[in-house]
């Protein structure tokens, strides 16, 4: 069987730039797949040519078998939610939702059927003859969800459809998207640049940077394995370290019963600037002397007051405690070691108050698997720059990233949402 | 307390110089136009101090009503018209960009920049029997040599469209450029073709600017005079020309002054319903009548 949905060597140029360059992916019915990425990486492009908006200049897409590239929007059986939901402002929500099966021209008792079920779902029955600017942003979204459900997609198109919402509001549409998903089983493309909404709803990840996919996978593939150093930027929070290669680590042939996942494995040394040597896992097999970049997630140290025991393939590294952050269900810490300012972070998954507290300035130890830290090519200024967020979306993608990173950390989604509750983030559903 | 008393006393009198204004040269007159219907003519073309119902009641002649139905439908006729051009228009120019729509915007307004009684000389020439544009179509075979163009109904109608069409491409264009052309995207995406989509959303979006253009074009155009004068003939007098007449020639101005107040009344009809639709556009209304 092919694919359901395909997109085969696509591009798109404006003017000289490369919106989309020589993009090929395939996915799967039912999935709920999404485009990450920041501004400009051609995410939106890509699901307008779908939509039938925008005319690739090179490469096909394929839905269902049926090649669609040149098909108008209105012959096409995808359906988008936008940005700005784009109500008609002169039509009830009942309307709105109708329009599509009107233009249709669908049988009146049928029509009236299929929305009044939408509105059911929705939850909206009491509010179908308001006008758009009635009711709430999030009714908003979800009139918008129902308006283009009701025509029964293929695929249904959602362009960045929580980025005008407040975080709360944006946290209850998240679970919202999902149990929708899970109710109607039709395909999602869903584009965002916002790595914690994809991490949460998707079955798999395209990361676009520059037209181009960086990387394809389940988002705990993608956070855990990133392939490149932006892709480890971009999802989640992650410490990077500079370093070149040095000899591999021998074997370990004594301790090969006892460890059986390293036995195969192939280790090297890496000298870091004001470190030393620390060993990392060489899957790509990076020659000696290479300049490369680690990249060790956050909630991968384990952080302790007393010097932790040496275990083979084990990193220990000492350092200051420059800043704590109580965050409730975890800390975040800054350790300062040598020139590098280490995130740190630590799910309290006991009691906290018995424990003796890890304060300001206390001399601790770092200690992480040579597995969790991740050799990359190094990562140039434009992808640093890509990665910045403006001031006022920071606080906000930080709740986002501790939300992802707790459900790609393998914790409980239960503990998850009480650590929301802990956090003070209480009250998301009334 | 203070603050709000002293800041509605400070609206009140910033709002003043045009209230005064507006009384002064507006009300009043029309007021003493409605008045002066009462009077009786005097020879000089004046009137006198009496009161008399004579002119009301020759308000009645049997001429009028035709003349008053003739011009309500040929405003009515241009105005929709020049709307039907004008929408397009107001489209194409929201879309354009930057460059071209200061371009085409100029071309707009240029014809301001002649004299309007030229322009409309313009057009008795151009429709003249032995103009241009009666030998151009005759060329095409288009009309027949004994046909006319000007002085008939039809030739005020296109002479008041391509006069009037600039005020409804205006607003037509400021209501377009304020549309969020994504609602067309989102019909088109929920099946509609690029002409459903224009008239199901685009025209419903841009309705105030068409309710204006309407009452920018409709009002004047009951009002005209110069353009039945010269390019109509006396099977298209309009209202104006009549109290042109009775003002000049006649020397009658009382019944000048009841045929204005009948204008000015037809004129409020429009406005009133303009007024009633608003009202009814409000959610409150809509709410109840629908919910009902």
């Amino acid at each position: 069987m092919s694919e359901f949905l395909e997109f085969r060597d696509v591009s798109k140029h404006y003017g000289a730039v490369k919106a989309v360059d020589h993009v090929s992916l395939e996915v799967k019915q039912g999935e709920f797949f999404s485009l990450l990425g920041p501004s400009g990486c051609g995410k939106t492009t890509l699901l307008r040519m779908l939509g039938g908006f925008e005319q690739p200049d090179t490469g096909r897409i394929l839905l269902d078998g049926q090649d669609i590239t040149d098909l108008p929007p209105y012959e096409r059986k995808v359906n988008t939610i936008f940005q700005s939901y784009a109500l008609f402002p002169h039509l009830s929500v009942w309307d709105n939702i109708a329009f599509g099966l009107k233009v249709a021209k669908r049988p009146k008792a049928e029509i009236k059927e299929s929305v009044e079920k939408m509105l059911a779902m929705i939850q909206m029955e009491d509010q179908a003859w308001k006008k758009p600017d009635q009711i709430s942003g999030g009714q908003k979204q979800r009139v918008a969800i129902a308006r283009a459900l009701v025509n029964k997609p293929r695929v249904l198109l959602l362009d960045e459809p929580l980025a005008a919402l407040d975080l709360k509001l944006r946290q209850r549409m998240l679970m919202e998207l999902d149990l929708i998903h899970d109710e109607v089983g039709i395909t999602f493309l869903y584009v965002t640049h916002d790595q914690g909404e994809a991490m949460s709803l998707s079955d798999r990840i395209a990361v676009l940077r520059g037209g181009k996919i960086e990387q394809l996978g389940t988002p705990a593939k993608i956070y855990e394995a990133p392939r490149t150093s932006f892709v480890a930027a971009f999802i989640g929070d992650t410490n990077f370290f500079d370093g070149i290669v040095a000899e591999p680590v021998e074997k370990r042939t004594g301790l090969a019963g006892l460890w059986p996942a390293a036995q195969n494995t192939d280790y090297s040394q890496l000298k870091v600037d004001g470190l030393g040597d620390v060993e990392c896992y060489n899957d790509k097999k990076i020659k000696e002397g290479e300049y490369v970049c680690l990249s060790i997630r956050p909630e991968k140290f384990q952080i302790s007051l007393e010097k932790p025991e040496e275990r083979p393939h084990m990193n220990v590294i000492r350092g200051t405690v420059d800043d704590v952050i109580y965050l409730g269900s975890q800390t975040k810490y800054w350790v300062k070691s040598g020139e590098y300012r280490i995130s740190v972070v630590r799910q309290h998954s006991k009691f906290l108050l018995d424990e003796q507290p890890i304060k300001w300035q206390d001399e601790v130890w770092l200690r992480w698997h040579a597995d969790d830290g991740f050799m990359l090519e190094k990562y140039n200024e434009q992808d640093e720059n890509l990665i910045q967020l403006p001031p006022e979306e920071v606080g906000e993608t930080d709740q986002l990233a501790i939300d992802a990173a707790a459900a790609a950390g393998e914790v409980a989604p239960a503990e998850a949402g009480a650590a929301d509750g802990a956090a003070g983030a209480d009250g998301t559903v009334p | 307390m203070k603050a709000t008393a002293r800041r509605q006393w400070a609206e009140w009198l910033v709002t003043l110089p045009s209230f005064v204004w507006l009384t002064a040269l507006f009300v009043v007159p029309t007021l003493l136009v409605f008045a002066i219907t009462f009077r009786a003519p005097t020879p000089d073309g004046g009137f006198g101090k009496e009161w008399t119902l004579t002119t009301f009641w020759s308000l009645g002649n049997p001429n009028y009503p035709a003349i008053i139905w003739r011009t309500i439908w040929v405003s009515t006729v241009a105005t929709l018209g020049c709307i039907l051009l004008a929408t397009p228009m107001g489209y194409y120019l929201a879309k354009a960009d930057e460059r071209r729509r200061r371009w085409v915007l100029l071309l707009v307004i240029l014809p301001f920049w002649t004299s309007f009684l030229v322009r409309i000389f313009a057009w008795k020439v151009l429709l003249h029997p032995d103009g241009f544009l009666k030998h151009a179509l005759e060329w095409m075979h288009l009309v027949k040599p004994d046909t006319t163009l000007l002085y008939n109904v039809w030739a005020v109608l296109l002479v008041m469209v391509y006069t009037e069409l600039p005020f409804a491409i205006l607003p037509i264009y400021a209501a377009a450029e304020k549309f969020d052309f994504r609602l067309v995207e989102a019909a088109k995406d929920l099946g509609c073709g690029s002409f459903r989509a224009f008239c199901s959303v685009f025209v419903p979006g841009i309705r105030v600017g068409l309710l204006t253009a309407f009452l920018m074009v409709f009002i004047p155009s009951l009002g005209s005079y110069v353009v039945p004068d010269i390019v109509g003939g006396p099977t298209s007098e309009m209202l104006g020309n009549k109290i042109a007449q009775r003002a000049g020639p006649d020397r009658n101005l009382p019944h000048a002054a009841g045929l204005s107040a009948i204008l000015a009344v037809t004129m409020l009809a429009p406005l009133a319903g303009y007024m009633a639709l608003r009202k009814q556009g409000t959610p409150g209304s809509d709410l109840m009548e629908k919910g009902a």
